[in-house]
């Protein structure tokens, strides 16, 4: 059997759904679904499933998550749906329930949190509260994991024989219920051909849902009757179509509950939230604590924790490349061979595992900072900045990580609620200078402006975030042009995250990382070899100079006489950054005969190579141009298609170009 | 009076929802209805948005989206505004026996 989970956001529905199965989960792929959601084998039933779906407060088609949650019940039919329903938040949540139990699945609700509400002297009449609904209720505490074995087993007896919820009318005798139930006879027909509950399908048609009167196929008279019943009702209840529903249904949910819920006076969990939220979003504090927490979790993740995990790992692929070049050595395996492996595999498999450390610390950050409430918070301080370029508050988390490195940071757009958002914000990140590309910086800093450093490198990465922001404001009115999702968000209780909720979000983002990068990292490191070894004819190549790369290099350097650096030798090095960018730096001192540490040195001393000018457009580049191949990879599964991120590559380097030239002109001044 | 213009730490009763699309639907499913009781609790530090509490829990919306609301001032004591444990109501009198 398949039940589907389903429930608002910060209902506890993540912590139940581990709960329910373990580490035992995958991520589900159902056709033509942007929105991810998980499956996972239920613990104790291994012949049943539970799917997790998008947290959502309604079932309107407005946003994506909302379309994937009713799309699954309508075509996948799940043979039960588990309803997760805050207790603490009980008239909100019901909301959501009163529409779910309208179509027509086997529900079961559970109610989650009751510990709080009875450690607050609240009560709950469960029984009453199941009688009012027509649905089974189980209390249950999903991070207490109590409750989730009668939870499974009510679940289970619902599904298997059938029992449909029994309460189908939330509607009081009126203008509302008269219209319901006309509209409802008349797609009754329609609605079961399309297997679909009839109530469900009027309520939605009454709310003026176009789409569905579509799918149902109702034609024009059928639909002006709708409109006929409709209007009697707006002019009866004095409501507008979309309001007289919602009201219908808050009424019924206030109802019930007078009658069922006792309110405790107020929790000590949101006495302790509002002390919280005093310094967290207050007045004078907010922004510097916001800046302090993101500041230590940069630090924490790119310095303290990050780096010496990163370091070892890249020793230990030292030792593996040294001993397997000295065991193929004495293998006496030839050395082309060798040098694919070593050189080729290893080192792209080593590519791979430097970004494991960060991905995996940050992400914990991250999972603690959303599970406590806090990123809602961040949200809510930080919108004013974001929504100038037409992105919400909850962008600037990963804009920010942008800074450390793109790839954690475009993963981490997936936590934001619309699909445009985080496409745009996605699209944004690489603008924001990464530190991998700061050895460029140092090594021309350090050439050009030995007594400027610190100043040209802010002015870089003021640049990118400037560029950042006109190509949203740009985007934003012409590319993704869609509606702006509303801001309209619930600020929950602060709450102590679960460490199996953040310990599994960690493996999972590991693991995405691993599945989707590995190959094009690999695939990208070995084809960087290949044109490195050989010549155009496929002979091994003794220096850099002869190689198919270098020949690509010199086919691309005419690009870049505009930019003021037209020496083979910079776009080479440039095409190597595409595999990771301090790539650029170690390539251009091995083709300048020379290495890292002094390359500076050399750089100054070749005026045929760059001038002051020239070192500036070329600063300018290296900030805006193509991201890696991780991030590119990560960026396609982010946009779930290839043309996108290629088109991201193309846009970037234009952008990068023109930039530079810009630059290079204004610089020619001086 | 638009729910915008309401003073921090006051309570207002909502008369209409206005906005359209997207907008006016989350509105409404966040339980944002005539005649529901609302608290504006905070500002951002930037002026922009306010948190508001509304049937017991706390919620973010926009200056520009506030003010397509209506709202009636409610003479509403300054404390929590849950029902009241006896009579599960809003009555708000501390000694409460049920009723009103």
């Amino acid at each position: 059997m398949v039940f589907a989970l389903v429930g608002n956001q910060n209902c506890g529905k993540t912590t139940l759904f581990n709960q329910l199965t373990g580490s035992n989960q995958h991520v589900g792929n159902f056709p033509g679904v942007t929105v991810e959601s998980k499956v996972g084998v239920i613990r104790s039933r291994k012949a049943d499933t539970v799917v997790d779906l998008p947290g959502i407060y309604s079932l309107r088609a407005y946003t994506n998550e909302e379309t994937v949650t009713r799309d699954f019940i309508l075509k996948n039919k799940p043979d039960g749906i588990i309803n997760i329903v805050d207790a603490t938040n009980i008239e909100r949540n019901l909301y959501l329930s009163l529409q779910l139990l309208t179509m027509g699945v086997p529900t079961v609700i559970a109610l989650n949190m009751m510990d709080e509400v009875r450690g607050n002297g609240g009560m709950i009449n469960i029984k009453k509260l199941s009688e009012a609904l027509g649905v089974c209720v189980v209390p249950i505490s999903a991070a207490k994991n109590e409750g989730i074995d009668e939870l499974i087993e009510r679940a289970a007896e619902a599904a298997s024989k059938k029992i449909m919820p029994k309460v189908k009318d939330f509607c009081t005798v009126g203008p509302v219920h008269r219209c319901i139930h006309s509209v409802s006879h008349l797609v009754e027909d329609h609605a079961e051909m399309m297997h679909m509950a009839p109530r469900f399908a009027a309520t939605k048609l009454i709310e003026g849902d176009e789409e569905l009167a579509e799918k149902l196929g109702l034609n024009a008279n059928e639909r002006e009757t709708i409109e006929h019943a409709v209007l009697e009702m707006e002019t009866e209840g004095g409501l507008d179509r979309m309001a007289a529903i919602a009201n219908m249904r808050y009424d019924f949910i206030e109802n019930a509950c007078s009658r069922t819920v006792i309110h405790s006076a107020e929790t000590k969990e949101h006495k302790r939230s509002a002390a919280i939220d005093r310094v967290l979003t207050g007045k004078y504090t907010a922004l510097p604590v916001f800046f302090g927490v993101m500041l230590l979790v940069f630090w924490l993740t790119f310095g303290l924790i990050g780096q010496p995990i990163s370091d070892l790992l890249a020793s230990g692929i030292d030792a593996l490349i040294a001993a397997t070049d000295s065991a193929l050595t004495d293998f006496g395996l030839n050395p082309v061979a060798k040098s694919l492996v070593v050189d080729g595999v290893l080192s792209g498999v080593g590519s791979v595992l430097s970004f494991l450390p960060l991905i995996v610390v940050l992400f914990f950050f991250l999972s603690v900072l959303e599970d406590t409430g806090y990123m809602a918070r961040v949200a809510f301080v930080t919108d004013r900045m974001l929504r100038k370029i037409g992105l919400s508050g909850r962008s600037v988390v990963p804009m920010l990580i942008g800074f450390g490195c793109s790839v954690p940071a475009i993963m981490a757009t997936r936590t934001l609620t619309s699909e445009r958002d985080r496409k745009l914000s996605a699209m944004l990140v690489p603008f924001m200078s990464c530190s991998a590309k700061l050895p460029i910086y140092a090594v021309f800093t350090a050439a050009f402006f030995p007594n400027h450093g610190a100043l040209v490198m802010m002015a870089l990465y003021l640049l990118g975030i400037i560029i950042g922001v006109l190509v949203a404001r740009f985007s934003g009115a012409f590319v993704f042009r869609g509606t702006a999702m509303p801001f309209v968000m619930e600020l929950p209780n602060y709450r102590f995250p679960s460490a199996k909720s953040v310990l599994l979000l960690m493996k999972d983002k590991a693991w995405d990382f691993i599945r989707k990068a590995f190959t094009v990292i690999l695939v990208a490191s070995v084809a960087i070899w290949f044109l490195q070894t050989f010549d155009v004819r496929l002979n091994v190549v003794s220096h850099g100079e002869g190689s198919m790369l270098a020949a690509i290099g010199r086919f691309l350097a005419p690009l870049f006489i505009p930019l003021g650096f037209a020496d083979w030798r910079i776009s080479t090095a440039l095409i190597t950054g595409l595999t990771a960018k301090e790539a650029v730096v170690s390539t251009l001192a091995v083709l300048m005969g020379t290495t890292v540490s002094e390359l500076p040195l050399v750089l100054m001393n070749s005026a045929d190579v760059f001038t002051t000018a020239s070192a500036c457009a070329f600063l300018v580049f290296t900030l805006l141009y193509t991201p890696c191949v991780a991030a590119i990879a990560t960026l396609r599964r982010e946009f779930s298609s290839r043309l996108g991120a290629l088109g991201v590559v193309i846009f970037q380097c234009s952008v990068a170009w023109i930039c530079a030239f810009i630059v290079y002109r204004i610089a020619l001044l001086f | 009076m638009t729910l915008d213009k309401l003073e921090i730490g006051k309570s207002a009763v909502i008369t209409k929802v206005g906005g359209e699309g997207a907008l006016r639907a989350r509105l409404l499913d966040m339980g944002l209805i005539p005649r529901t009781v609302i608290t504006a609790v905070r500002r951002a530090p930037m002026g922009d948005p306010i948190e508001l509490r509304v049937r017991g829990y706390e919620l973010t919306i926009r200056l520009e989206d506030a003010a397509k609301i209506d709202v009636e001032p409610a003479e509403i004591p300054k404390v929590f505004s849950a029902g009241c444990a006896s009579c599960g109501d809003c009555c708000h009198n501390k000694d409460c026996k049920g009723g009103k």
